[in-house]
């Protein structure tokens, strides 16, 4: 017989308060994994969203002007810079060292076209890219798929009278109106929207574009770093990360994260308590017993060895059982909470973690208790002597 | 040297209203493979006397040395080790741990000890086989008699091979005839060699004895040692 085999015995023989410190120390256990498990499936969740969201780097030809346009509203006339970046360039964006974080390279080409007695703005773009960058924009009809097609911003559409289904002449050519962008709010109301051999063609930019946007996968990911890396690949360009989006984005993950471990701690504070109180009343209750531990020659030690080793088996179950269970209400309540399907990650580590925390969260609780039984004086304890 | 010598014992209890003095000087010397009966009546001191032979609680005054040892110069840890490897506790009410069995509960000093899982088990039944409970070795204490849970408390402390056996009324929970077998065990131990301390209030047992004590407000009254002892 060794103390663990004592300690074992002693915990099937007082079940109902072993069942209640489990519970304490489980109910503790299992809201921080359902919270870390929300929390981790949210983000990514969120972040998956985000990154079909938008572009958050851009890439745009080097100039020495400052912008005179903000918002929309643009002071004195455009400075139209000659220089432009070279479409054969953009391959090197794919060779940085975080290339992997890349989701989309999206890039286009700007210049005006004359339309009657109109002069518009074209953008020539690579259709699937775009259309997928931009998740909000919305098209009457259906997004240009071949050379000789177009799509209008709404702006475009009023005021050169267009409707789905139309036809339009630029330079001799003939192009159909696939669909209508419907009213964004922003600046692509006023383009024209065609395809990027199509525009570089009419605009007379051959193998040039204007401007670049860039969608990176975040999880985490290095913007920074990465706009140095494609500054590096394209010394003649202006690689700009788009902070704001960067940073909201970060932000609001950041704030659910906190709020998150801030209930945990205090969920496995009160699990922390529970445990203290039991195991003190436990070590009281038994006073005699550890007076014929005392009496027989048990060191103190052995008596915080034999409290430590209940208090430490017991916390194992409870994490277990917590992990399980937080992981179980994580996959009922997740489909409440995120929209679509997201994935519930059964990561070991957090299993691992929440054996650990347990198994701390419970000696730490217990060695007040377990310390206080090996100072029990034994002839106090012993009554009968 | 003697092989228990206790010299000038004091106990002085000091609660907030009074100031009890429990032994008030006691001197005594006992040779190895006596059985010595400490009698007296209620509040003569004779626990607490018993429970400063066992380290168990210390002395206001005075020494306790058990083969060479001076028991209140060791630390409170080697006085946890000296307990475990020179003294054998037998209490009054058995004070067995109820969820272990009769076999545990005779290996519970051993649990502590460097030693394999086998040999503290050969040594606990062979223990319980010699206080003729080989047959109950893994009842629990509950499902013992009051006489079969002395016996254990016995073997119990008999498992460490203790030079020394402190026994606190073993018989003050038993009948007449449950009590007779107690004492004829502890006899025969005593037979073999073990040095025995018998704390009792009953004049009865005053027979098993080779040696009786008898404190009176915590002085030794008389002290009569039998030669021709009653087997």
């Amino acid at each position: 017989m060794r103390l663990r085999t004592i300690a074992f015995n002693s915990l099937r023989r007082r079940k109902a308060r072993m069942a209640f410190l489990v519970a304490g120390l489980l109910i503790g256990v299992a809201t921080v994994v359902t919270l870390l498990s929300l929390t981790s499936a949210l983000t990514m969740e969120a972040q998956h969203k985000m990154e079909s969201y938008g572009a958050n780097i851009l890439i745009t030809p080097r100039s020495d002007d400052l912008s005179l346009s903000y918002g929309g509203i643009t002071l004195g006339g455009i400075s139209v810079d000659p220089r432009e970046i070279r479409e054969q360039d953009l391959e090197k964006i794919s060779t940085i060292a975080n290339h992997r974080n890349i989701a989309t390279i999206a890039p286009k080409v700007l210049g005006a076209v004359n339309i009657g007695e109109s002069r518009v703005m074209m953008m020539g773009v690579d259709p699937e890219k775009e259309f997928h960058l931009k998740r909000w924009w919305s098209v009457e009809g259906r997004p240009l798929v071949a050379e000789d097609e177009l799509v209008a911003g709404s702006a475009v559409a009023r005021t050169l009278g267009l409707t789905q289904g139309n036809t339009l002449e630029l330079n001799g050519q003939t192009f159909a109106v696939t669909g209508i962008l419907r009213e964004t709010g922003s600046q692509d109301d006023d383009l024209l929207i065609a395809s990027l051999l199509t525009a570089q063609r009419l605009l007379d930019k051959k193998g040039t574009v204007s401007l670049v946007e860039v969608a990176a996968l975040c999880a985490n990911c290095p913007v920074e770093d990465m706009v140095s890396q494609i500054s590096t690949v394209l010394p003649g360009a202006r690689v700009s990360a788009i902070q704001q989006v960067v940073k909201t984005r970060m932000h609001a993950l950041e704030q659910f994260r906190a709020f998150s471990m801030g209930v945990a701690a205090v969920v496995i504070l009160i699990g922390a308590l529970v445990v203290f109180v039991t195991m003190m009343s436990s070590v009281n209750e038994r006073t005699r017993e550890i007076g014929i531990f005392r009496a027989i020659g048990f060191r103190r030690s052995h008596v915080v060895s034999l409290v430590l080793m209940e208090a430490s088996s017991v916390s194992l179950l409870a994490g277990f059982l917590g992990w399980l269970s937080g992981m179980g209400v994580t996959r009922l309540i997740l489909p409440f909470l995120a929209e679509g399907a997201p994935h519930l990650v059964w990561s070991p580590v957090l299993a691992a973690g929440s054996l650990m925390l347990a198994l701390i969260v419970g000696t730490m609780a217990s060695f007040y208790p377990a310390l206080h039984a090996s100072r029990m004086d034994p002839t106090e304890a012993l009554r009968a002597l | 040297m003697a092989f228990l010598e206790i010299s000038e014992l004091e106990k002085t209890y000091i609660s907030d209203a009074e100031k009890v003095e429990a032994l008030k000087g006691i001197d005594l010397a006992v040779e190895e493979g006596t059985f010595l009966g400490v009698m007296g009546h209620s509040g003569s001191g004779k626990s607490t006397f018993l429970s400063i032979l066992g380290g168990l609680s210390h002395p206001t005054a005075g020494t306790v040395t058990v083969d060479g040892i001076d028991l209140f110069a060791l630390g409170p840890e080697h006085l946890a080790d000296f307990r475990r490897e020179y003294l054998g506790f037998v209490f009054q009410s058995f004070n067995l741990v109820p969820y272990l069995t009769a076999l545990e509960n005779v290996m519970l000093p051993l649990s502590v000890k460097r030693m394999s899982i086998a040999d503290k088990r050969d040594r606990a039944n062979k223990v319980l086989d010699r206080v003729g409970l080989a047959g109950r070795a893994s009842h629990l204490p509950c499902q013992l008699s009051g006489g079969e849970q002395e016996r254990v408390a016995i073997a119990r402390a008999l498992v460490n091979r203790p030079p020394l056996i402190l026994a606190d009324e073993p018989t003050g929970s038993l009948d007449a005839s449950t009590s007779e077998q107690v004492m004829a065990l502890l006899q025969e131990l005593h037979a073999c060699g073990q040095t025995i301390v018998m704390v009792t209030h009953n004049p009865e047992n005053r027979s098993w004895f080779d040696r009786t004590v008898v404190l009176r407000d915590g002085l030794v009254a008389s002290d009569e040692t039998v030669k021709a002892r009653v087997a």
